[in-house]
């Protein structure tokens, strides 16, 4: 979304992030009160403040509580994520704002479906390789597949890669969704 | 009084329920149901202005100056969208205020129907928080909370958006009984470690300076009260923001002025030089820091705020303790007597002889005039005739602005009323009118400039309406001054429209709506006509004719640091201090 500033612009007197070269990349958890315009507050927030968003999942959680989960990818400095998450905790209808990249030991996954079409050995070739990344076919033609795969960014990125030159047509992503491990909530 | 009734009458009976006595408001379609509601009963003073942009700083003047949330009710679209500028204004300036707003009715949301906008959308940006009541069912339990998240946590503007069918829909009123909000709990207390690590910080100090700001008088006067107590303990000279003036009174001998852009010599290079800063309710604003890079890089830093987001956010803070200023700075009173070791003494009085040092340089000092009046030395003269009594100050924006801030001396928290964070022209006028219906026996004076107080000239009706005896003091100096300064600081002295060109005669304009004008240029006549201007019981708009070309000085240039002041007898080469960095900023 925002790109950070070029670290090659000028410095402005007033801005304390000299030398932007420690970006990190950090999975937030937020836990929110699902009511109308919540995704909005969050979202605006982010454009607003000329914060990244990475990725952005969200769903409802807990129906009876009314919970929703928004997971977070984002990158910034240390600090600028520190502010990120005392930005987000000013918002009124949010219970919870967790780093998990911070606190350490969380599982995150992505699902992708990944059209591919082609004919002959690519459809052999494509099929194998999705064996190898054990991605599942959901759709298939004469001509096509979808597959279906999950796993971390990384994984997704990698198995789209491959099947470019094979006949890749078109990728929907879900975005990250992460947990932290052990038995306990965040 | 059954608590079966209609949404209209539910938005009455809780703004009684909670308190409120005076609103702030302009009629139109889509709250019709409430303004009639008003009608059957007299509790509530509704005071109607002539812009809503008017009612939004009035309830800002309201809140400021009597420490209750401000509320202000306006219709749908246009009613609406005027109200922004109020509601950035107080969200900057952390006011608690609760906007009512009209709405078309749920069935035509959507539809582009007439003075239909998106109210929770739009406002989501400039709002601490904001709802759209869709059903009658949630409109009580949304009242109430709405109030309690406006004065709460760091308090801001709520707003409340009400379709029409709504109004007219009959549901349960609940009472506001103690409110248990689900998520929004914010922390008063600080953490007793961090106290008692801040109170050894402060026992060792050599060269510490307290910087006070809005959140202090925010806090309510417990915490003004208890920040004197906590100076007076320890012997630190004290500064505060633009906002913060009067927590800590100018007339003590540890008042060190203002600090910042405009601030005083003395306060800015204490800040420069220090050796433990110790920030109260202040949010590190880049008009006080000046030059990032170059802020204070001597000191240790204790942040207090109750918004964890202001500490570390703008500079690197060493302790920050979150917390509401009057809880915490009553942690640190009792945690400090009972520690009972004081700093070093004979550092302490070596810091308060170098603060003299720099006093000395009397950097709010000004060339006086016998031909001409000065606009500082109109300033001073309004505050020593006004100073004996019940006084409430607000401004528009402006040099004006901070020449009030140098020169009218506060001794007490919620009397000094100005627009800080977004600089907004136009707030002195309504602000005085809100200020005057909380405090309607007190003297209030908008101190102006010409150009910003035609930004809502049009309130001068409701302050007839309603009898409110406000005083327009405007340092007229026939320039948009500040820009003209920063045009002469940046520009080469390119005054590119900056001149007040085809201004109102305004002791006319005075007259024309029924209030007093007086218009005086020679300092010799000046103490008459303000004494004119007090012991009129009516509306007055007072022309000051000051220098014209005169620079708000002493002030930190864009860019530079603290100890890097332009002082007033280094005005004359203006033009050649500024670099190119420097003028990218505003
Ligand atoms: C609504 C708004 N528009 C523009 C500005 C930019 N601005 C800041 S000060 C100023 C000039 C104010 O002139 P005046 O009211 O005569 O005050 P003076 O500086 O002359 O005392 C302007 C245009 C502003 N602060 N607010
Ligand atoms: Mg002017």
């Amino acid at each position: 979304m925002n790109a950070p500033s070029a670290p090659s612009a000028p410095l402005s007197p007033y801005s304390s992030a000299l030398g932007k070269s420690n970006i990190e990349v950090h999975t937030l958890s937020v836990l929110v009160d699902n009511e109308p315009g919540v995704l909005a507050r969050v979202v605006g927030l982010f454009s607003g403040r000329g914060y990244n968003i990475e990725s952005l999942t969200v769903a409802e959680v807990a129906h009876a509580e009314h919970l929703s989960r928004i997971t977070i990818v984002t990158s910034g400095t240390p600090e600028a994520i520190e502010q990120i998450g005392h930005q987000l905790e000013r918002l009124v209808p949010i219970h919870k704002v967790t780093d998990l990249t911070l606190r350490g030991g969380a599982v995150e996954r992505e699902l992708a479906m990944i059209k591919v079409a082609g004919k002959g050995a690519c459809r052999d070739e494509a099929l194998r390789l999705a064996d190898a990344f054990r991605a599942r076919v959901i759709d298939a033609s004469i001509e096509s597949f979808v597959f279906e795969l999950t796993g971390n960014v990384g994984k997704i990125d990698q198995f789209i890669d491959l099947m470019r030159p094979i006949g890749l047509v078109e990728v929907a992503r879900t975005g990250v969704a992460a947990i932290s491990r052990g038995p306990n909530p965040i | 009084m059954s608590n079966l009734m209609t949404g209209a009458e539910m938005v009455v009976r809780a703004l009684q329920d909670q308190g409120v006595d005076t609103i702030f408001g302009y009629p139109g379609g889509a709250v019709l149901p409430i303004y009639d509601a008003l009608f059957h009963q007299d509790q509530i003073k509704h005071v109607l202005v002539r812009h809503e942009q008017g009612a939004a700083h009035a309830a800002e003047g309201y809140a400021r100056s009597s420490g209750k949330v401000g509320v202000l009710l306006v219709t749908s679209g246009p009613g609406a969208t005027n109200t922004i500028t109020g509601l950035t204004d107080a969200l900057m300036d952390s006011i608690p205020l609760i906007c009512i707003t009209g709405q078309v009715p749920t069935h035509l949301i959507g539809s582009d129907a007439f003075q239909e906008c998106d109210t929770v959308g739009i406002t989501r940006h400039c709002t601490k928080h904001n709802y759209l009541v869709r059903q009658v069912e949630d409109l009580a339990r949304i009242l109430h909370e709405a109030f309690y998240v406006a004065q709460n946590g760091r308090p801001g503007p709520v707003v409340i958006d009400i379709p029409k069918d709504v109004q007219f829909a009959l549901g349960a009123y609940l009472l506001p009984d103690r409110i248990e909000h689900k998520t929004y709990k914010p922390k008063l207390d600080g953490d007793a470690d961090k106290i008692a690590q801040a109170v050894a910080m402060m026992a060792t100090a050599r060269r510490p300076i307290f910087y006070t700001g809005g959140g202090v008088v925010n806090s309510g006067l417990e915490a003004s009260s208890l920040l004197r107590e906590l100076a007076g303990l320890t012997g630190f000279p004290v500064t505060s923001t633009l906002m913060g003036l009067g927590a800590f009174p100018a007339s003590d001998k540890q008042w060190i002025g203002m600090l910042g852009m405009h601030g005083t010599f003395e306060a800015n290079n204490a800040m420069h030089d220090c050796d433990l800063m110790i920030a109260v309710g202040a949010r590190f604003d880049d008009r006080i820091t000046g030059r990032l890079d170059a802020f204070s890089p001597g000191s240790k830093k204790i942040h207090i705020d109750i918004d964890p987001s202001s500490i570390n956010k703008n500079v690197k803070i060493d302790l920050g303790i979150v917390g509401d200023c009057s809880h915490v700075l009553r942690q640190l009173v009792d945690a400090y007597r009972a520690q009972g070791k004081q700093p070093d003494a004979g550092a302490l009085a070596r810091w308060w002889a170098q603060i003299d040092k720099w006093r000395a340089r009397r950097s709010l000092s000004f060339k006086a005039s016998d031909t001409v009046i000065k606009p500082q030395y109109a300033v001073q003269r309004l505050y020593e005739l006004t100073k004996s009594r019940d006084v409430y100050i607000t401004t528009e924006v402006g040099q004006h602005q901070m020449w009030a801030a140098q020169h009218y001396h506060f001794d007490e928290p919620n009397r000094w009323m100005t627009s800080g964070g977004l600089g907004t022209m136009g707030y002195g006028l309504p602000a005085a009118i809100g200020a005057q219906m909380a405090h309607p026996q007190a003297l209030v004076i908008d101190i102006a400039g010409e150009a910003s107080i035609l930004m809502n000239i049009q309130e001068m009706s409701t302050a007839l309406q309603y009898r409110l005896p406000v005083k327009i003091f405007i340092l007229n100096n026939e320039y948009m001054g500040m820009v003209r300064q920063w045009q002469e600081l940046l520009h080469g002295g390119r005054y590119s429209e900056s001149y007040s060109e085809a201004l109102p005669d305004f002791v006319k304009l005075a007259e024309a709506y029924g209030a007093h004008g007086i218009r005086c240029s020679d300092p010799a006549d000046l103490d008459a006509a303000i004494m004119e201007m007090i012991d009129i019981p009516r509306p007055v708009i007072f022309d000051c004719i000051v220098d014209k070309t005169e620079n708000c000085l002493p002030m930190i240039p864009s860019g530079k640091a603290h100890n890097e002041m332009i002082m007033p007898d280094e005005d004359a080469d203006m033009g050649t201090m500024i670099d190119a960095p420097g003028k990218m900023l505003v």
